[in-house]
């Protein structure tokens, strides 16, 4: 029962992240109808700053700030640089044009770096607290917790109250009526890309140190688990990336508790199949079907 | 020169017949047999080629003949359905594994040289088929980047499945099979890397030149009908959901056709040689190559088994240390195979074979010069099977 709880509470502190990894793809999903499947390379590139910046200045803050950064650096050179020649009418040339930018990324990471993993240092104790005896959160855990739900309360209100919020929105579902009502459309876009990786590279930047080290494949996995996670809440769904990532982060967090860490690889292969199968909108999309 | 050219040389006027058919209604095909004389031609070809290689470049042919097989149905899954596989290393590990496990029961049975080299294929065929059917009647239910995303999965699982059923898989080392030498009768002629490498055009050439008379078939067109407008096919009468299994079904059995050679050339099949990277590569030949195009399949496997070779000569040649000379040959294939990747879809997207001249048309007289399909407009990266 010990067991359980804790693993309960790990899930929920991971799942956090993925979601917040998740909500990344949703918004360039909403802004660009891409999946950007080089969301984890480039979030890896945005932590190699903040590890770099966190080593000269010795602040995990001005790290952390730095990573934000360069992850919306990233994502503006990323859509102005390359994903603008992908072209619209099949949604094959956004992926490949993807898969390159991770190979660049990943190998220059490679040749720059090596292959070593690089510890990084949590700026709160990893040993979880006990509450009545039992081992429930760690300090830093209960931190990812908060920073991602705060971070999804910020961007709720940055897209409900603000106009920039209400463009982004507009120019997502009607790009064309967008235009004629004179909201700069490709800007949003760029604005949607920009956001989505400082977002991506935070939740990286909070899941490396729970993980064995830094290294160029580090956001592999987080990929995969925070794909399977925006299509279990439906690409279009904000709220869906957030019960979708909490949900996903129970699961592997009780298979790997349960059965092992090399189980949860397939755990998340049988879930994404068996959503996709069952309701292939995702389980909070709001359209039927979906047609890209 | 290989058994791989044999398809597109068919190609041209081919995909001109089927569309005079389309238009004229009365569908002229090019007889099956022609397709035939081409793909022995090219064999024949191929295996004359390997008694000028030395034995190093004859293994690097059987390791191209072997990926030819799988960026074969890579790109015809690709050009002709729409459906991006990212997973096709997958495949391959389930054809390796099918091969090498029917092969290790047939040795235990007593039964070696040619009759287990046929039923272990058989067996490799056996198990990348099923996997591809259980993916392609979820494949058929997905689109765009979905499919992409279960089959990026897949392979990134592979190594957890090795484990989990380590009993049979034997986890991160592989499975090893018995070394298969020279028949007795080419003994005296031949080195045991070019007995290989015939084996691996010959296997190359079985299933390429199927997957042409596939694609060259009623079955293909149905494929282009449905990636062109899904809609329209089904008021057709084509099942497009059916169109759809069978051609991940067909790319898979290439996959594990060309997985079974590998394990045939090297002995043992390791979930270690069908990493992400190599799925990834797999994608990267048949981009450059040219999307639905076998000779571009053919070329882009060139491409991806040659350049780390020459880039790992060339870094050898240089003054390095060993640290910095390990970094290059590993991480520099990949960033150039990712900045080609990139330039030939945004910039080039016919790849190396929409820039080799088009071959003049064959008895031409029903095939007036081409003139770009409202598809093609509306479908920009597939098109070049057309060509």
């Amino acid at each position: 029962m010990d067991r359980l709880l804790f693993l309960l509470a790990t899930g929920l502190a991971r799942g956090a992240i993925f979601a917040l990894f998740a909500l990344a793809l949703v918004l360039i999903w909403r802004a660009a109808r891409v999946v950007n499947f080089a969301q984890g390379a480039m979030a890896v590139v945005a932590t190699y700053v903040a590890f770099a910046v966190t080593g000269l200045t010795g602040s995990y803050w001005i790290g952390l700030a730095s990573a934000l950064v360069a992850g919306g650096l990233m994502g503006l050179v990323v859509e102005r640089g390359v994903m603008r020649f992908a072209t619209h009418a099949s949604p094959l040339s956004g992926v490949i044009i993807a898969i390159g930018v991770v190979m660049v990324l990943q190998s220059a990471l490679g040749i720059a770096f090596g292959p070593n993993a690089r510890p990084m240092e949590a700026p709160f104790p990893e040993t979880p607290i006990l509450l009545g005896g039992v081992p429930v959160l760690s300090p830093y855990d209960l931190f990812v917790l908060v920073v991602a739900v705060g971070l999804m309360g910020l961007l709720a209100l940055l897209f409900t109250r603000t106009s920039l919020g209400l463009q982004l929105r507009a120019s997502a579902f009607a790009p064309e009526v967008s235009r004629l009502l004179g909201v700069r459309v490709a800007r949003m876009v760029t604005a949607g890309w920009v956001l989505a990786s400082a977002v991506g590279a935070l939740a990286a930047l909070l899941l490396v140190p729970t993980e064995l080290g830094l290294n160029p494949h580090s956001a592999d996995m987080l990929f995969v688990s925070a794909f399977t996670v925006a299509v279990v809440g439906g690409l279009d769904s904000p709220p869906g990336a957030l019960i979708g990532g909490l949900g996903v982060g129970v699961l592997i967090s009780l298979v790997t508790g349960y059965l092992g860490a090399t189980v949860a690889p397939i755990a998340v292969l049988v879930l994404l199949v068996a959503v996709l199968l069952v309701r292939p909108g995702g389980l909070f999309a709001a359209t039927e079907a979906r047609t890209a | 020169m290989s058994a791989g050219t044999q398809a597109p040389l068919s190609a041209g006027p081919l995909t001109t017949s089927i569309r005079a058919g389309e238009r004229g209604g009365a569908r002229s095909r090019r007889p099956t047999p022609r397709l035939l004389v081409t793909a022995l031609v090219l064999t024949v070809v191929a295996i004359g080629a390997t008694f000028l290689l030395d034995p190093y470049r004859n293994y690097q042919f059987a390791l191209i003949a072997a990926t030819f097989c799988a960026t074969a149905g890579l790109t015809l899954l690709i050009g002709l359905t729409g459906q991006l596989s990212l997973g096709h290393a997958a495949l391959m590990a389930a054809g390796g594994y099918g091969y090498a496990l029917t092969a290790n029961a047939l040795t235990e049975a007593g039964i070696d040289g040619v009759p287990r080299f046929v039923l272990s294929l058989a067996g490799a065929v056996a198990a990348s088929g099923l996997l591809g059917l259980l993916l392609g009647l979820a494949a058929a239910r997905l689109k765009g980047p979905y499919l992409s995303g279960v089959t990026l999965v897949l392979v990134i699982a592979l190594p957890a499945f090795t484990a989990v059923f380590s009993g049979v898989l034997r986890g991160d080392q592989g499975v090893q099979i018995a070394y298969d030498g020279v028949p007795e009768l080419l003994r005296t002629i031949i080195a045991v890397e070019q007995w290989q490498a015939w084996v691996a055009i010959l296997v190359a050439a079985v299933f390429v030149t199927w997957l042409a008379a596939l694609r060259n078939g009623s079955a293909g067109l149905r494929m282009r009908a449905v990636r062109d407008d899904e809609t329209a096919a089904r008021l057709q009468g084509v099942r497009a959901g059916r169109v759809k299994v069978l051609a991940f079904t067909a790319s898979s059995i290439t996959a594990g056709a060309g997985g079974a050679v590998l394990c045939f050339v090297t002995q043992s099949v390791s979930p270690g040689a069908y990493t992400l990277a190599f799925s990834l590569l797999l994608v990267v030949a048949v981009v450059i190559g040219g999307l639905g195009s076998l000779l571009g399949a053919f070329l882009g496997s060139i491409v991806i088994v040659m350049l780390p070779w020459l880039i790992q000569t060339a870094t050898g040649a240089l003054d390095l240390s060993a640290d910095a000379a390990q970094r290059l040959t590993g991480n520099l294939p990949v960033l150039v195979f990712g900045v080609l990747l990139i330039v030939v879809t945004a910039a080039w997207p016919g790849g190396i074979r929409g820039a080799l001249p088009k071959r003049p048309r064959r008895g031409a007289t029903s095939a007036p010069t081409e003139e770009p399909s409202t598809t093609s407009a509306a479908a920009p990266i597939p098109t070049t099977t057309e060509r």
